[in-house]
């Protein structure tokens, strides 16, 4: 089983970006199943966690597809190394409390949710029928975490702590959700995918939606943390990749 | 299923009760009428259905340990999202099945408590641990596939909202365990170390899983009274041959051999005979003692206690919402 890395044109490393995402997001919330504040939540994050990983399959099958070396969603999951992973640097970011894991589900659900949107409009028919079913799954996901963030925020003296912090740690993540280099530029001007830009404000609308009714305050902008959507990624996702990929690596050329 | 603890003799007051009630309950019972939480049951009836009720939903929330266990490991994203939606359904399971006990007079709250400290009990099949990938392949054949043989009779138990939750349960634990055989089958037709795996799992859980359907006809106090209200319809040993039966020519299709030499086939009666099992293993993991039994109750305790925060900021954003309501309501007076 070796390590493969895809030969990336600007619309396969626009799946992947957004495939990475889903699934290593979905990684952090599936940790909770077995463990959550109350049973309902154990349920509601791992059915989050599912529709993710039904994105992620859709978008590396595209991908493989695309590439045309004849790989499959599971060599794309199971055998790039972290360096070739596409992922916003929030989503493998460790699962900490349930403020955390709640505030990062809002922020990506409240980017996905316009974004995937958009995207059922794409000149990729495909791309369109995948971001067709994947945006009712964000408008859950968004309803679901932005109720919580405003529980939170405006419940008791230490769930807003908790949320404040939360809010600390992961806002300098914030800025990686609208980056666009060439290979997004690309499928912007081909109409694939839509120009961030263009969703920042609908992010702001639901932030500042949710924030006011949470009592929460947004922080001037400062410097913004990036380099996942290139590969360049934080301590985390390595630790993550190993227990992920850790069967499919010990068995090289096994079926499961 | 999971209800292997249930067999202390049942000894709450019931000489009080109403003999014309009783009559007329037992009379209803015999003409197979389901009971209705608000009908009149004698209150052993009611104690013996919570403590069943409870410790299927503890068995099902425990029960999402194991298995928990390997959903970030799965081998393939087909594999993760049947693992994770398998151990979801399983929580879903213990929701409508708190739902039921509820209905009995319980709030969820209280049979939690009893759960956390130590007093009630769940299926000690989940005190075992899941070492490699083929635990989560023969947990949902076996350990789904006991819980089968024993929950469809419930469906047809004499206390309404138990049996409606059953039909429910059942039709899940039937994919769990069509799911967790077709992750045999593929390690036994993988390579050989897979079927290494496969073997392996299978010499752990065999046992396990046959104490699944609790102690022998023969100890087992409870039985009598149960199979008299239609709460259980058949006694442990007959469910656990039916099981045998069920799951033996399965595993020798999958070219497995099972950790029993004494395992036959009687021609005579249609049964596969099976060697003794170690009840003395079973006793001491029910009553604590077993391989993962503190760290599955330590696990709970730890979510339920680093939870604590979010149900109190819950509670507390329900009551604000509340008073502002109630403020505005005066203000607009
Ligand atoms: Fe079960
Ligand atoms: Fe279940
Ligand atoms: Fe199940």
């Amino acid at each position: 089983m070796t390590t493969i890395a895809v030969a990336e044109t600007a619309l396969t490393l626009g799946l992947l970006r957004l495939a990475d995402t889903a699934l290593v997001h979905a990684h952090r919330l599936s940790e909770w199943c077995g463990h959550a504040p109350m049973l309902e939540e154990d349920l509601a994050l791992a059915n989050i966690a599912l529709d993710l990983i039904g994105q992620a399959r859709a978008l590396y099958t595209y991908a493989a597809e695309i590439e045309g070396a004849g790989r499959t969603e599971d060599d794309l999951a199971y055998r790039r190394d972290a360096p070739q992973y596409r992922n916003v640097l929030m989503a493998e970011l460790p699962k900490g409390d349930f403020a955390f894991t709640i505030l990062r589900a809002f922020f990506l659900a409240a980017q996905a949710e316009p974004l995937w949107r958009a995207t059922a409009a794409s000149r990729d028919a495909t791309l369109a029928a995948i971001a067709a079913k994947a945006a009712k799954e964000a408008a859950y996901h968004l309803r679901h975490a932005g109720e919580w963030v405003i529980r939170l925020g405006d419940g008791t003296a230490e769930s807003r702590r908790r949320m404040l912090d939360a809010f600390a740690v992961l806002w300098p993540y914030t800025g990686e959700l609208f980056e666009a280099d060439a290979a997004d530029r690309a499928l912007i001007e081909d109409g694939i995918l839509p120009d961030p830009a263009v969703l920042r404000p609908q992010w702001d609308a639901a932030v500042d939606r949710v924030f006011a009714e949470a009592d929460l305050a947004r922080p001037a902008d400062r410097w913004m943390q990036s380099g996942g959507r290139s590969g360049r990624h934080t301590e985390h996702l390595g630790h993550m990749l190993a227990v992920m990929q850790h069967l499919p690596r010990a068995y090289p050329g096994a079926t499961w | 299923m999971y209800t292997q603890a249930l067999n202390q003799p049942e000894t709450g007051p019931n000489a009080a009760e109403d003999a014309a009630r009783l009559a007329r309950f037992e009379a209803r019972i015999d003409a197979e009428e389901r009971i209705e939480p608000n009908d009149w049951m004698p209150e052993a009836y009611r104690r013996t259905l919570i403590r069943q009720i409870s410790q299927h939903a503890h068995s099902e929330i425990v029960g999402m340990l194991p298995e928990g266990n390997w959903i970030t490991r799965a081998p393939s994203l087909r594999r993760k999202a049947a693992l994770l939606a398998k151990v979801q359904d399983e929580g879903g399971h213990g929701l409508y099945l708190y739902a039921a006990a509820e209905t009995l007079g319980v709030t969820r709250e209280e049979l939690v408590a009893q759960l956390l400290s130590g007093r009630a009990k769940y299926s000690s099949i989940f005190n075992y641990p899941t070492l490699t990938w083929a635990d989560i392949g023969a947990i949902g054949w076996l350990v789904d596939g006991a819980a089968i043989m024993n929950q469809i009779p419930l469906c047809r138990t004499s206390y309404g909202p138990y049996a409606r939750a059953m039909i429910r349960i059942c039709k899940e634990e039937s994919f769990h365990q069509r799911q967790g055989y077709e992750i045999m089958l593929t390690l036994c037709r993988g390579t050989p170390e897979q079927k290494a795996m496969a073997q392996d799992a299978l010499d752990r859980w065999w046992w396990p899983a046959l104490m699944m359907f609790g102690p022998p006809d023969s100890e087992s106090a409870h039985t009598a009274q149960s199979m008299r209200w239609k709460i259980k319809r058949f006694t442990n040993d007959e469910l656990r041959q039916q099981f045998v039966d069920a799951t033996v020519p399965q595993g020798h299709y999958l070219g497995l051999t099972f950790p029993d030499p004494e395992l036959r086939f009687d021609p005579a009666t249609g049964h596969w005979r099976f060697g003794a099992i170690d009840w003395e293993e079973f006793r001491r993991v029910l009553a604590g003692d077993g391989p993962c039994n503190r760290e599955r109750l330590e696990t709970r305790r730890r979510a339920h206690d680093e939870g604590a925060w979010v149900r109190e900021a819950a509670l507390a954003h329900a009551a604000k919402r509340r008073a502002r309501a109630a403020a505005q309501k005066i203000a607009a007076e």
